[in-house]
């Protein structure tokens, strides 16, 4: 789970690390305000996507009347396809310049990495590497005082900065730890006249651990229909295709995804039903997706832990309940598949074994319609 | 032979007593692997299909010299589950749970490197020495039979797809070995290539990778040293930026692990990269009969 900015400054905030003075406005009165009591302010987008910037969703307003302005501008706006709701009206720093400063969890490593450079306030990735220094967080000593001194070191910050940064540094890696941060990011970690403060931040949560970071504020990027499914308990991803996809296990889900493509279809969706799935959800999930008005339904079940009976019975309660007006194929292999085979075709349903002949005939039966 | 488990592994169960655990407990022991007991806290004095059920791992240990451990027990309790078993010298440790936060899998692999001993998963369904009757989690016994192929994969149900067409086509398996589907997992591509690499049975091998990170990149650069030859498939083509494909793992995010990096890194390594699920046991096929033209030859 993403943060937006002002929440991951909250945050941030709360546990010691300086953050401009700012207020989240979602109408241009409200910007207008914040510029009466902070002074010249940046306006910035509040959106979960990156490069915010680029697409114009930071302006710079001297006056309440210029903020109103660029609040009406922004928030109006998409950026890469997400709405602004808000805004972050923030003080404007004087800014000497920008480095990097973050903490993520390095998968190939299966460690804590920080992360630094002296060339902050673009993208990380645009960076060279040779500018940027990675140092690797021993689990469990996490950050270690010294660290912190080598980073500022090769950042050629000072003594006076130096100390700053190894102080933010601590406080970061805390969040990082105490919230379940996949990252924590200051880009940039601007250098002002008697300090340094974190211009811009970003927090992202390990969605596995939520249940136990209560207290965090909540977001979602799911689209409303991405939103209903995985209600469901199910992992649903929307793509911009016609033909609307089921299978079990994530694997397979995208393998099927992948060879519709190659076989010149256009995938609607993302549905993993989950190992092991019941027939209720199943249903629920099918019946959602048929509502979605897709040109033609494969349903791809390789069971092991799956029943293909449970499968079928999901199938067969959906074709009772709402009546099934899109040409379906199945596939179904695996445990308890000659009772679900039977089951589907009692209703007329034709099941195949093979994922090939599954996936051509959905391709040719969408292109029919 | 095979790698990780055989026919010696002495397998303790942890969360033996809930559903997942029951279950699981008697598809394996109908398979025939060596299940000596169970652990459950509250428990102990139990039994689950015959298997004695214990308080504490090490009392398992004690007891019954168990060598490796299956935990049954849900994310939230992984890393204690994880710890005790890694700290009663057990090893393979096999995480099947999904959902454990990363900085407890960061805890688990830490612990287990500093114990040395090996982990599989989280997010996994285990791993299986067909030879060896030696089965450690939930994949359905039948799609294995004992060869000479050894497989490793970062997703559960599409490597049944594949292991279960190798078997199809009489190709069987060394071992199988499911890594996870979580982002930071216990055991990598490159960590299990070098133990297939020193296994006298495994004669080729199949990677099934998908989108995110870069566990196959790095997985290409070891097989450039590796004398047997990699047949792979990767699933994600298809899938957009930013958004997980069901696993924590499967994303691309900045640009990053994308199938075409990886794809071309491993062919740029000589290794087979199937377009399709169902072209992988043919390429096994093709590959096996070269290495014995050569074998012939020579």
């Amino acid at each position: 789970m993403k943060l937006y900015e002002h929440m991951a400054k909250d945050v941030l905030r709360a546990a010691g690390v300086p953050v401009p003075r700012g207020r989240v406005c979602t109408t241009p009165d409200e910007a207008a305000a914040a510029a009466r009591e902070l002074g010249p302010v940046a306006v910035k987008a509040q959106v979960l996507v990156g490069g915010r910037g680029k697409a114009g969703g930071i302006r710079l307003a001297q006056t309440a009347a210029e903020a109103a302005q660029c609040a009406e501008a922004i928030l109006t706006m998409q950026i890469r396809g997400q709405p602004v709701r808000s805004v972050l009206c923030e003080e404007r720093l004087v800014i000497e310049r920008e480095l990097y400063l973050a903490l993520a969890v390095d998968p190939s490593a299966r460690r804590p990495v920080l992360i630094a450079s002296a060339q902050g306030g673009m993208e990380i990735e645009e960076v060279p590497d040779r500018a940027i220094t990675r140092l690797h967080l021993e689990v469990p000593w996490g950050l270690v005082p010294f660290q912190a001194r080598q980073l500022a070191q090769r950042l050629e910050l000072g003594p006076s900065l130096a100390a700053a940064f190894a102080d933010i540094t601590a406080r970061l890696h805390r969040v990082f730890v105490e919230r379940d941060a996949e990252l924590v990011e200051c880009n940039p970690l601007a250098v002002v006249p008697g300090g340094l403060v974190a211009a811009d931040a970003r927090l992202n949560v390990d969605d596995d651990a939520l249940w136990r970071q209560r207290e965090l504020p909540r977001t979602s990027e799911a689209t409303p229909l991405e939103e209903r499914v995985r209600a469901l308990g199910l992992a649903f991803v929307q793509l911009d295709g016609d033909i609307a996809v089921m299978a079990n296990g994530a694997g397979i889900t995208m393998a099927t995804v992948d060879v519709l493509q190659r076989y010149g279809g256009r995938p609607m969706n993302f549905l993993d039903a989950g190992g092991g799935a019941a027939a209720g959800p199943t249903a629920d999930a099918l019946e959602i997706l048929l509502s979605t008005h897709p040109r033609a339904v494969l349903v791809n079940i390789f069971g092991g832990i799956t029943r293909c009976d449970e499968v079928a019975r999901a199938i067969l309660t959906v074709r009772e309940r709402r009546g099934l007006d899109v040409p379906l194929v199945v596939r179904l292999v695996g445990t308890n598949e000659e009772e679900g085979t039977a089951l589907l075709q009692q209703a007329g349903i034709p099941a195949f074994t093979s994922m090939r002949e599954a996936a051509e005939r959905v391709v040719a039966l969408a292109g029919e319609r | 032979m095979g790698i990780l488990v055989d026919e010696r592994t002495k397998v303790v169960v942890s969360g033996i007593t809930g559903r997942q655990g029951r279950f699981h407990t008697q598809q394996m022991l109908e398979f025939g692997t060596r299940i000596v007991a169970g652990v459950s806290p509250g428990h102990g004095g139990e039994e689950v299909g015959g298997v004695p059920v214990y308080e504490t791992v090490q009392a398992a240990v004690d007891k019954h010299g168990a060598t490796s451990a299956v935990l049954f027990v849900p994310a939230p309790h992984v890393r204690d589950a994880a710890l005790e078993a890694i700290a009663a010298g057990l090893s393979p440790v096999v995480v099947i749970a999904e959902h454990v936060p990363v900085h407890d899998a960061m805890d688990v692999v830490a612990f287990a490197a500093e114990h040395r001993a090996v982990v599989i998963g989280p997010n996994t369904y285990g791993l299986c020495t067909p030879a060896g009757r030696a089965k450690l989690g939930i994949p359905p016994g039948r799609i294995f039979s004992p060869g000479p192929v050894g497989v490793l994969a970062r997703s559960g149900t599409l490597s049944y797809e594949i292991v279960a067409a190798l078997t199809e086509a009489g190709l069987g398996q060394s071992t199988v070995v499911g890594l996870g589907g979580d982002r930071v997992v216990g055991t990598s591509f490159v960590e299990t290539l070098k133990r297939f690499a020193k296994d006298e049975q495994t004669r080729v091998l199949v990677l099934v990778g998908e989108i995110g990170g870069s566990a196959e990149e790095e997985a290409a650069e070891f097989v450039k040293g590796l004398d047997k030859p990699v047949v792979a498939y990767l699933a994600g083509a298809s899938a957009p930026t930013g958004k997980r494909m069901g696993h924590a793992g499967a994303i691309i995010e900045r640009g990053r692990g994308t199938y075409a990096s990886k794809r071309r890194a491993l062919e740029d390594a000589g290794v087979h990269v199937a377009d399709l699920p169902w072209e992988v046991a043919p390429l096994v096929r093709e590959a096996l009969g070269r290495l014995e033209e050569t074998a012939r030859e020579g």
